[in-house]
């Protein structure tokens, strides 16, 4: 899912992902509209708004299976999320863990607030105050793409930065 | 479920020239044997319980269905029946019964006590041997009519296995409705053969994870409903919930000890990784157990509460490692190929059920309590969370075919061969076997 996080910059590109992925996996997959990925409309965001963080920084990093280390591509979205977050401190941060489903529903706990608090240290490394972040697992309990196969099981294994507490 | 409790009671061996059941030879017409070839089910006949109304043949089909669910009986077609028995307290026509290849038959009765109570009665016989087995009677409130078909399902069991039975128990499990992405996750109790559901929270925050006390009704269980994942304690009957300790992060994979007085679960370190720790439920103090750098978590006791078993990935990858209760000892026991997690020690002590991941697939097998002599009992895309019925000869899970949208509630035999889908009117995960009910 390198693709949406390198796109997630770009509002018409997040709208032709979200479309292709609607007539590729029509039969068996749930697709995912840009609402569902958090990604908010196209369009222009105000700038320090949660749209603004969502669409033009992302708020999300992708894990490869059972390993909670940030990914070379994950490493460019967290230092550009550190910068906004330095830069607009009203905001509290939470930082979701989540798991694909691949794996228990207890280790996967374990392992969705594991890639949380990894998220978390990454941030604190790059400036940002560890008193705003809280951190939260969601195991492999909310799936945001839903099919049998590895094309959703990557887009599952996330962390994804919430502002002001506001759930993905 | 204590006014129930009280309300059905054991009278012991009925008068009428029966011999009492302790004075018979114990002389087990079924052996379990989880290592034979092939279990070849006994041929039983259960005859509808007289009555006047259709309580007595409603209690003997549940009788025949938990008999023949357990992989152990095979009840005959009534249409096959010779005899019709028109009183169960004499001495049936045994020829009848062997022409048909009953080894052994059920007769009952069912009335109504001037007080508006059931009065179930019912006889098992050896036809082979020609003399009675068993021969109780039990009193209930009508609203337990199914209650005393399992118990009385469990009293031929133990009487033909020699082992105890396990249909007088009940499942918590998790109900699951709604999309995927935003699934609704609910606890929910209801009996082993899936009737009698009852939820016991609304879904407005997933719960998870429910597991039984030993010794009371009450179950231990996981909910986001503070916003932070916490463990909580279930009184069944009264719905009074409490939180389980005081600990600042998310705690996780509760279980009771045997003795019912402590709750040992999952507590998540700053660094991200997780750590065992029990806590007493009378004194509120808390013990760690376990201080690795790594995920530790799925903790079990075994049934004499000496020891512990559970996952942690401090090799690397999941697996299976056992400790003293203590936290003393800590020995990785799965050597297999692929990761080992949710252990559960048999209620006998004997076996370690676990889940196993190998090749792409999802497992439940068990294997002895040092690691040694794993079986696997079924394989497949998705299944997980084995628990075991308080005989420790079955284990409940539940499994998600690929491409079926969410999991179902399964029940298999020690044999691998006898497995049964558990009805649900959702979606439902984590089942949690009760203790025989009281």
């Amino acid at each position: 899912m390198r693709r949406i996080a390198k796109l997630a910059t770009n509002p018409v590109a997040i709208a032709l992902v979200a479309s292709l992925a609607l007539a590729g996996c029509a039969s068996k997959k749930t697709p995912n509209s840009a609402a569902d990925l958090g990604l908010g409309g196209a369009g222009a965001a105000t700038p320090g708004s949660a749209q603004d963080f969502t669409v033009n920084v992302g708020d999300r990093i992708f894990f490869d299976t059972d390993s909670t280390s940030i990914r070379a591509d994950a490493q460019g979205i967290l230092a550009r999320q550190a910068q906004w977050l330095n830069k607009y401190s009203q905001y509290a941060i939470v930082v979701e863990g989540h798991a694909d489903e691949r794996g228990t529903r207890e280790y996967n706990l374990a392992l969705g607030a594991r890639r949380a608090a990894a998220t978390r240290d990454y941030l604190v490394g790059r400036g940002v105050a560890a008193n705003r972040i809280r951190t939260i697992s969601y195991g492999k309990e909310r799936p945001v793409a839903v099919c049998d196969d590895i094309s959703c099981w990557s887009q599952n294994r996330r962390a994804v930065t919430t502002l002001g507490g506001a759930g993905s | 479920m204590k006014h129930l409790l009280k309300s059905i009671m054991l009278m012991g061996a009925l008068a009428a020239g029966m011999s009492a059941v302790a004075t018979l030879p114990a002389r087990a017409l079924v052996e379990i044997n989880v290592n034979k070839g092939t279990v070849e089910p006994l041929p039983i006949a259960i005859t509808d319980f007289l009555s006047g109304d259709g309580i007595g043949a409603e209690i003997s089909s549940i009788v025949a269905a938990d008999l023949k669910r357990s992989g152990l009986f095979a009840p005959i077609d009534k249409g096959a029946f010779i005899e019709k028995i028109s009183n169960p307290d004499a001495s049936p026509r045994f020829e009848d019964w062997k022409v048909i290849n009953a080894q052994a038959l059920v007769t009952g009765r069912v009335t109504q006590e001037a007080d508006g109570r059931l009065r179930a009665q019912f006889r098992l016989w050896d036809t082979f041997a020609g003399q009675q087995l068993v021969g109780e009677q039990f009193f209930s409130s009508k609203a337990n009519s199914r209650r005393v078909a399992h118990i009385i399902a469990d009293a031929i069991y133990e009487r033909l296995t020699g082992e105890k039975g396990y249909f007088d128990t009940r499942i918590a499990f998790v109900d699951e409705s709604g999309a995927k992405t935003q699934r609704k996750r609910r606890l929910a109790i209801m009996d082993q053969d899936g009737a009698n559901v009852r939820y016991l929270s609304d879904g407005r925050s997933i719960a998870m994870t429910p597991r039984f006390s030993p010794s009371r009704q009450e179950i231990t269980y996981m909910s986001y409903e503070s916003g932070q994942p916490q463990v909580y304690l279930l009184q069944i009957e009264t719905g009074q919930r409490e939180l389980v300790g005081n600990f600042p992060g998310m705690t996780f994979a509760p279980r009771f000890s045997p003795d019912g007085q402590r709750v040992i679960m999952s507590l998540l370190r700053d660094d991200g990784n997780s750590n065992i720790f029990s806590m007493d439920l009378r004194s509120r103090t808390t013990t760690r157990l376990t201080n690795s750098s790594a995920i530790d978590t799925s903790p079990s006791y075994s049934p004499d509460g000496s020891k512990i078993v559970f996952t942690s990935d401090r090799g690397g990858r999941p697996q299976i490692y056992v400790m003293g209760a203590d936290g003393s000892g800590q020995t990785r026991i799965s050597f297999g190929e692929g990761t080992y997690s949710t252990p559960v020690w048999s209620p006998r002590g004997d076996l370690i059920a676990f889940t196993k991941q190998s090749g792409g697939q999802f497992q439940i097998g068990v294997m002895k309590t040092d690691g040694s002599g794993e079986r696997i009992l079924t394989s497949g895309f998705q299944q997980e969370g084995p628990t075991w019925a308080p005989n420790g000869r079955v284990l409940m899970f539940f499994r998600e075919a690929a491409g079926s949208g969410g999991p179902r509630l399964y029940s298999i035999d020690l044999t691998g061969r006898n497995e049964q889908a558990i009805p649900t009117a959702n979606f439902a995960s984590d089942p949690a076997w009760s203790p025989l009910l009281e």
